[in-house]
């Protein structure tokens, strides 16, 4: 009994700690800038360099005690501090990190700097410092107040498309703290009313859909019945010292017929006739009651000290 | 100031919060409805588990009140009592504990002993995406059509989870239209299954089901969910507890598991869920032409629904041999309201031949209907959402 509690505490830990790390991989680095001259401000009024994160998973994630460095030597050179309700990023949220080595000032203040005219390498570690959950270099030739920033929010490019690109406020928007891919409709919903005006395509493949999921299932249960009905069979062989070749098929009648029958139209009946209306006949009649404990002076009167 | 004028001041402050003051012909127009509904139940025994409360729901979410007075009444009032009811409706985790009550409920063993019938639970489905293109063409986006043409899944539940994910301003008004259409399937199925049979289809004798091992039983909730929710992942809620319930009842070792998924949690949430979405329909929210359009496209899809199984189940009996062809009357009962369409194959069925039950031969195309209207919520919530 004892090991079995063992293994299922020790299985549900694994999982535990699974899904948590499962969760971190979410982490993005999403935007950088390096020298930020005329950009956002911090709290203190003070403008530095910052890293936004993103958290692209559709669960709110707790990162404190994970570790953004910008020196591969030193994975653990800004820990994210513990206690801070603010290290919760909800689903698909940024949070924004200066560069500005003032840790005193504050959790989302690191200990380091980036700099300007240089490559520079961030990554975020996990809590062990060890598994890298995701890396950066920004390159040396970005200008002051421009950002280096992903294209859509904690996604890399698809099909060759790049993943990173240089935001200068004009051309394109710097969204610290913000998405960087302003959404205003739903992408899907746009693509079918553009391709699939009359909803043909979407009847086509929906009904396959339909018809494939319920069609799969509905030939595993006819080989399962027909595995079934064989190891029956094999069994009642079995019993009746036969073989199996030589035992006849299941007979079933041709229609229903039986008690099974006389339950259901039973049941029918019931269900149709029992809530029907009825004539009901009330009679009153005056019930007359010489005592009530309403009027009783048992209760109405406090009872005398005994003495 | 007098003390006359602190009085008349007072009393006109609480007559303007009254009903009779701020009451418009909408609200009466609602209240109508909402009566309506409950006399349809009552009297009528139209789906009384369903009507009743969605009329009184009706009743009290269109009682007349200052809605600028903030009191913190009406469903849509952040904090409110019944906004907090509205929640499970709004985020939608009311539909799959029904899921689960149904599940938990259901005896699929007609659905295991003849497998071919999921086909036609299928095939009804077609109704819904019929609408979809009708919807379509009325000028409706692609997400607002596809949460009205869930109405002809004929399935409440299902049509709420997915209009609360899709189109969240029309849920009130799927949701009544998905509602009444259920309760009205006695009045709308049996013409069209006499238009689509012959009589000599209409006196079909089907084989009697074959036993199904408790072992089988057992296999069909964990082999269902896997192989239509790895299809579908977005059914995952409805699917998952729709199987979960249906193992609790055949597991066997969780009897009391499933007697309360099926009696006691069930009816809770039927009540509240009947409730909100009956408060939901306020006057000023619900009467617009655009919800017209909703029960029209409704009425439609129900209508496809219907016909495409009964029509299925011709197409279907040319490819079978004789002595296992289909009665067509079953193939209403592919629309997933359990059991009432499996009752009226069984009705229409004894009234051409009183002695050919059709009841359980119906109940798997009807359970099937419950699956294959999720799996196609599931569809167009992967789709659209």
């Amino acid at each position: 009994m004892k090991k079995k509690l063992t293994l299922l505490l020790v299985a549900v830990v694994a999982c535990v700690s699974i899904a948590s790390a499962q969760g971190r991989r979410g982490l993005r680095i999403n935007e950088v800038m390096v020298q930020n001259d005329s950009n956002y401000v911090d709290d203190y009024g003070n403008r530095s360099a910052w890293v936004e994160l993103f958290n692209s998973t559709f669960a709110p994630l707790e990162i404190s005690s994970v570790y953004i460095t910008n020196d591969k030597s030193n994975p653990k050179k800004y820990p994210v501090p513990l206690g801070d309700v603010n290290t919760e990023v909800p689903a698909r949220q940024h949070v924004l990190f200066w560069a500005d080595n003032a840790p005193t000032k504050g959790t989302f203040h690191m200990s380091f700097t980036l700099t300007p005219g240089e490559d520079n390498w961030i990554g975020v570690y996990d809590a062990d410092g060890r598994t890298l959950i995701d890396e950066i270099v920004v390159p040396g030739s970005l200008l002051p107040n421009q950002s280096y920033a992903r294209v859509a929010d904690g996604e890399d490019g698809k099909d060759g498309a790049p993943t990173w690109e240089v935001r200068d406020n004009v051309t394109k928007p710097i969204t610290p703290s913000s998405n960087n891919h302003i959404r205003s409709t739903n992408s899907k919903v746009d693509t079918f009313a553009e391709q699939d005006e009359n909803g043909f395509a979407m009847t086509i493949m929906a009904m396959g859909i339909v018809f494939s999921a319920l069609l799969m299932l509905s030939v595993c249960f006819y080989i399962i019945s027909k595995i079934g009905a064989k190891m029956l069979r094999s069994n009642k062989a079995k019993s009746h010292g036969t073989t199996l070749k030589e035992m006849p098929k299941e007979e079933r009648p041709l229609h229903d017929t039986g008690e099974e029958i006389a339950a259901i139209v039973m049941a029918l009946h019931e269900h149709l006739n029992t809530h029907d209306s009825e004539n009901t006949i009330l009679t009153i009649n005056k019930v007359k009651r010489a005592y009530s404990p309403w009027s009783s002076k048992i209760y109405g009167l406090r009872e005398l000290p005994r003495r | 100031m007098e003390f006359s004028d602190f009085l008349q001041s007072n009393l006109q402050q609480f007559w303007e919060l009254t009903g009779f003051y701020n009451a418009t012909w909408q609200h009466f127009v609602m209240l109508g409805v909402g009566l309506f509904f409950i006399w349809l139940a009552i009297k009528k025994d139209f789906e009384p588990m369903l009507l009743v409360p969605i009329g009184f729901g009706m009743l009290i979410g269109n009682i007349p009140f200052n809605t600028e007075a903030g009191l913190e009444i009406g469903i849509y009032e952040e904090g409110s009592v019944l906004n907090i009811l509205y929640n499970g409706v709004s985020a939608g985790w009311y539909p799959p504990l029904i899921f689960l009550g149904i599940g938990a409920m259901t005896d699929f063993s007609s659905l295991i002993a003849n497998p071919k019938l999921m086909l036609i639970g299928a095939a009804a489905q077609f109704g819904i995406f019929g609408a979809y293109m009708v919807a379509l063409l009325l000028g409706f986006e692609p997400d607002q059509a596809g949460a009205i043409a869930i109405i002809g899944g004929a399935d409440g539940p299902t049509a709420i989870f997915l209009s609360s994910k899709l189109a969240p301003n029309l849920m009130g008004a799927i949701a009544v239209s998905a509602y009444s259409y259920m309760a009205l399937v006695p009045v709308i199925q049996p013409p069209l299954m006499r238009l689509f049979t012959t009589k000599n289809e209409r006196l079909i004798k089907m084989r009697p089901a074959r036993a199904v091992s408790q072992n089988e039983k057992i296999i069909f909730p964990i082999l269902g969910l896997l192989l239509t929710c790895f299809v579908v992942p977005s059914g995952i809620p409805l699917l998952g507890m729709l199987f979960f319930g249906n193992l609790l009842r055949e597991c066997g070792v969780c009897n009391r598991l499933a007697k309360t998924a099926s009696n006691a949690l069930t009816d809770i949430v039927t009540i509240l869920l009947g409730m909100t979405v009956g408060a939901s329909t306020q006057a000023s929210e619900f009467l617009t032409a655009e919800t017209i359009g909703i029960f029209a496209l409704g009425f439609m899809a129900f209508i496809i629904a219907s016909s495409s199984g009964v029509l299925f189940v011709k197409l279907f009996n040319l490819f079978l041999p004789s002595s296992k062809k289909i009665n067509p009357l079953i193939g209403n009962a592919g629309v997933s309201a359990v059991p009432m369409s499996a009752r009226i194959s069984n009705n229409l069925g004894l009234k051409y031949d009183p002695s050919n039950y059709l009841l359980m031969h119906a109940m798997g195309p009807n359970v099937a209907g419950v699956i294959g209207s999720a799996v196609a919520a599931g569809v167009l919530l992967g789709f659209l959402a």
